[in-house]
């Protein structure tokens, strides 16, 4: 059951990322690539009628962990207090930015909203790719299995770690390149004309980046913590895994003329990305950077077996019912958006 | 102020706030609904109008309600961790069943429903608004089965590790607190949704323009307004209070502020409690009302405060009576309202009695205000439990994060929250003065 939810858990935080990865990506280059009033409407259609469902998979994760992993859910939110709340006021400034701009006409209402909207995206996306990483290096977990963490501290990778130091700002950066390409290559599907050019140019711009800060991240985290090796040292098949990150992310290149299977190569790098990282940490879910007794463990973390079967039953059916309501929005709004600017009031 | 008042602070402001949102939304989902199905019953396309006007209130107050409702899901992490921890196993499955069941279903047709009706036939976008209804209206059933767990725990298994496991899933669905707080709670969001509708129509009255559609919000606002006050009253607050005074007898005492146990209890009209004489000082009472409400019958003993252990009273006391003096008060003053409103509307009087429409215009904010009294009676009579009689709200909260850091965030939500509400007001305030003659969802203009 554990190695299951573990699974679960994991699974619904990569569909966070793979949908709401693409709105977060175009928020980030909304100010490079719309140079006008449509276009900036084009962008915005692209992603308005999808964005809040695709936030859910945060929500339904995040519930998920609750009652499959109680104290897991419980140490890490209470450790994370400070970037939780942050990443809290960034997703609430850039649910407005997205949504307000439509009801206020004003342009100076709009550019400001049109600011909000880039920062809180970027912020979150760097956000997001730090958290990653701080999961992976570790927290210092006391004997109770609760720690907190400070912002930052002096930038080192230590016992006493902050949120921020030199590793965890690679994942925040790497999370911010993958996003800004997801987005672009999102908006190869959907943007029309010459918006469909500058996203063009821009992922193949980009995919060097990312190629680069990629590798620096999967070397850096080897370094960091030589315990993430121990499963693929275990069963050596598991080196796949990376294999796959590098296969998918040279699928985006190699598919440059093909939007959908470019973009489905971007899903299937960020999905690797996660998977690698889940099959470094399991058994563990929050590593301690003291004291590996004090990790917490799937053993130590999972509720009770009648809960995790009740709720087997109602998560399987609650995702086929997902999945039929997100096939159905996107089979509704597939194809590209028409610019018009008329949008709303 | 320590951590754990902060802890307490934060989780009752944030709530609080979110919560003035989804009371309107939960509501007006059901009358756009009701619009619709006149609009396809009588084929009169001012009442699918009249839904696209209140659609576009809807989706800012929806939005409002999304962005202050996902720090809800992960305060009781962050700031309430200990009490994460240990009912977790239990709280955790109508929480997460919420994300699953209700939030993809309204984010998906919300979605439809707003961007979709040009795409959509009339009962396809009918039924997209329908989902919209029934997806809100679960994820409340989802919040009120987690909240009826912490008033009246049943269901659960006691670990040897502390923490709470579920015994049985369908008795916690099924916790007979959760059903009787839902119809409550439910009927209240039509209320609050009825007085918004009905205040907008005599605003557009008052001010002679947008006269049929005014007429419109009227007609539909009153008569869901008088049907759901008095059922917000009886059968469903009766019916609750009742169980709630077998159930949590400290907290219904101290709601009436009763300090002694009495027969032929009266029900304090107002007045102020006194803790150190532990009378009511100014009293305005109507003797045997309280037994009779609770008991059925004038002679019944009701249990005072007396009756309990000091550390188990309330400690909040006033603040929760006046809590609940303000809800039913201004209960009955709806029932009053509404009730002339709807003879008025019968008789075909109502849209020219200005002295009328007036009232029913200032009346809008007092469902808002009965509807949090209502849930700081609750949470307050709660206390000092967390988990009623299970676990004390000193044992709940997250004891790493200092009050300092606790503080830090309470202050930032109130100055973001300060941000939103101004925005609130400006684009409601706006959508009202474009009005429904002139309304239009994106959906007219995305022709993709």
């Amino acid at each position: 059951m554990g190695f299951l939810w573990f699974w679960i858990v994991a699974v619904m935080i990569a569909m966070y990322v793979v949908f709401d990865g693409f709105d977060l990506g175009v928020g980030i280059l909304y100010p490079f690539l719309a140079r006008t009033e449509a276009d900036r409407q084009t962008l915005i259609h692209a992603i308005g009628p999808v964005w809040d469902g695709n936030e859910v998979w945060l929500l339904a994760g995040g519930g998920t962990l609750f009652f499959a992993f109680p104290l897991a859910y419980a140490s890490s939110f209470s450790g994370f207090y400070l970037p939780l709340m942050i990443v809290l006021w960034l997703l609430i400034l850039r649910g407005l930015s997205i949504e307000l701009r439509m009801h206020l006409e004003s342009t100076t209402w709009r550019s400001l909203f049109d600011g909000l909207f880039f920062l809180s995206s970027a912020l979150l996306a760097i956000f997001f790719g730090a958290a990653l990483a701080n999961v992976i290096r570790g927290v210092p977990l006391g004997p109770d299995n609760y720690f907190f963490l400070p912002l930052w501290t002096n930038w080192r990778v230590g016992a006493q770690p902050g949120i921020l130091d030199w590793y965890t700002v690679i994942g925040g950066v790497v999370a911010l390149v993958a996003l800004a390409m997801h987005g672009a290559l999102y908006l190869v599907l959907k943007a029309p004309g010459e918006l469909e050019l500058r996203a063009r140019k821009f992922a193949r711009t980009i995919w060097i980046v990312l190629l680069l800060v990629t590798i620096v991240s999967l070397i850096s985290t080897i370094a960091v913590r030589h315990a993430a090796l121990n499963n693929y040292l275990a069963h050596p098949i598991l080196f796949l895994i990376p294999v796959l990150v590098i296969a998918s992310l040279a699928g985006v290149q190699v598919f440059g003329g093909k939007p959908l299977a470019a973009f489905l190569s971007s899903c299937a790098y960020l999905v690797f990305m996660l998977v690698g990282a889940a099959t470094g940490l399991y058994p563990t879910i929050l590593a301690s950077s003291t004291n590996a007794a004090h990790d917490i463990t799937i053993a130590k973390a999972i509720s009770g077996p009648h809960t995790l079967h009740v709720g087997l039953v109602w998560w399987s059916i609650g995702m086929v019912l997902a999945l039929i309501y997100f096939c159905t929005t996107y089979r509704m709004f597939r194809g590209k958006v028409t610019d018009d600017a008329s949008y709303g009031h | 102020m320590n951590a754990l008042m902060l802890d307490r602070i934060h989780f009752a402001f944030t709530i609080t706030y979110h919560y003035l949102f989804p009371q309107l939304t939960m509501g007006l989902a059901f009358l756009i609904v009701i619009l619709k199905l006149i609009a396809i019953r009588t084929n009169d396309a001012r009442y699918d109008q009249a839904a696209r006007f209140w659609a576009k209130i809807f989706a800012v107050n929806f939005l409002l309600g999304v962005v202050t409702g996902i720090p809800m899901e992960f305060q009781f992490g962050t700031n309430w961790s200990e009490f994460s921890r240990r009912t977790g196993g239990v709280i955790g499955q109508p929480l997460a069943m919420e994300g699953v069941f209700s939030f993809f279903l309204e984010s998906t047709f919300l979605g439809l429903f707003l961007y979709g009706e040009k795409r959509l036939s009339r009962w396809q976008h009918f039924g997209a608004a329908t989902m919209v209804w029934l997806g809100s209206w679960i994820s409340g059933f989802f919040i009120i089965v987690t909240n009826a767990w912490m008033q009246h725990p049943v269901a659960y298994n006691l670990m040897p590790d502390g923490t709470y496991q579920i015994a049985s899933f369908w008795k916690l669905l099924l916790n007979p607190w959760a059903g009787l707080m839902y119809a409550h709670n439910m009927c209240a969001t039509v209320v609050t949704a009825s007085f918004v509708m009905a205040a907008v129509g005599a605003f557009y009255l008052l001010e002679k323009r947008s006269l049929e559609y005014g007429r419109i919000f009227l007609k539909v606002g009153v008569t869901a307004g008088i049907i759901s006050c008095v059922m917000q009253i009886f059968p469903t607050g009766d019916l609750h209070g009742k169980y709630m005074a077998r159930m949590q007898p400290a907290a219904v005492a101290g709601m009436e502020a009763l300090y002694h146990t009495q027969r032929n209890a009266p029900m304090v009209l107002m007045g102020q409690p006194n803790e150190e004489t532990q009378t009511i000082d100014n009293p305005l009472v109507v003797n045997n009302v309280l037994s009779f409400l609770i008991y059925g019958t004038t002679s019944a003993e009701v249990k005072g405060l007396d009756q309990f252990p000091r550390d188990e009273w309330p400690p909040m006391l006033a603040l929760l009576y006046y809590s609940y003096h303000i809800m039913a008060g201004l209960g009955t003053w709806f029932v009053l309202l509404m009730g002339v409103a709807a003879f008025l509307l019968w008789r075909g009087k109502l849209y020219s009695a200005r002295w009328m429409l007036w009232p029913i215009l200032l009346s809008f904010p007092l469902p808002y205000i009965a509807t949090t009294a209502g849930w700081m009676t609750a949470e307050i009579g709660r206390q000092p439990w967390l988990v009623y009689g299970l676990m004390r709200t000193s044992q709940g909260y997250s004891t790493h994060v200092t009050a300092g850091n606790s503080l830090f965030t309470l202050l930032g939500f109130l100055g973001m929250y300060s941000v939103l509400s101004v925005l609130w007001i400006v684009i409601v305030y706006r959508a009202i003065e474009i009005g429904p003659d002139a309304t239009h969802l994106p959906s007219e203009t995305l022709t993709a």
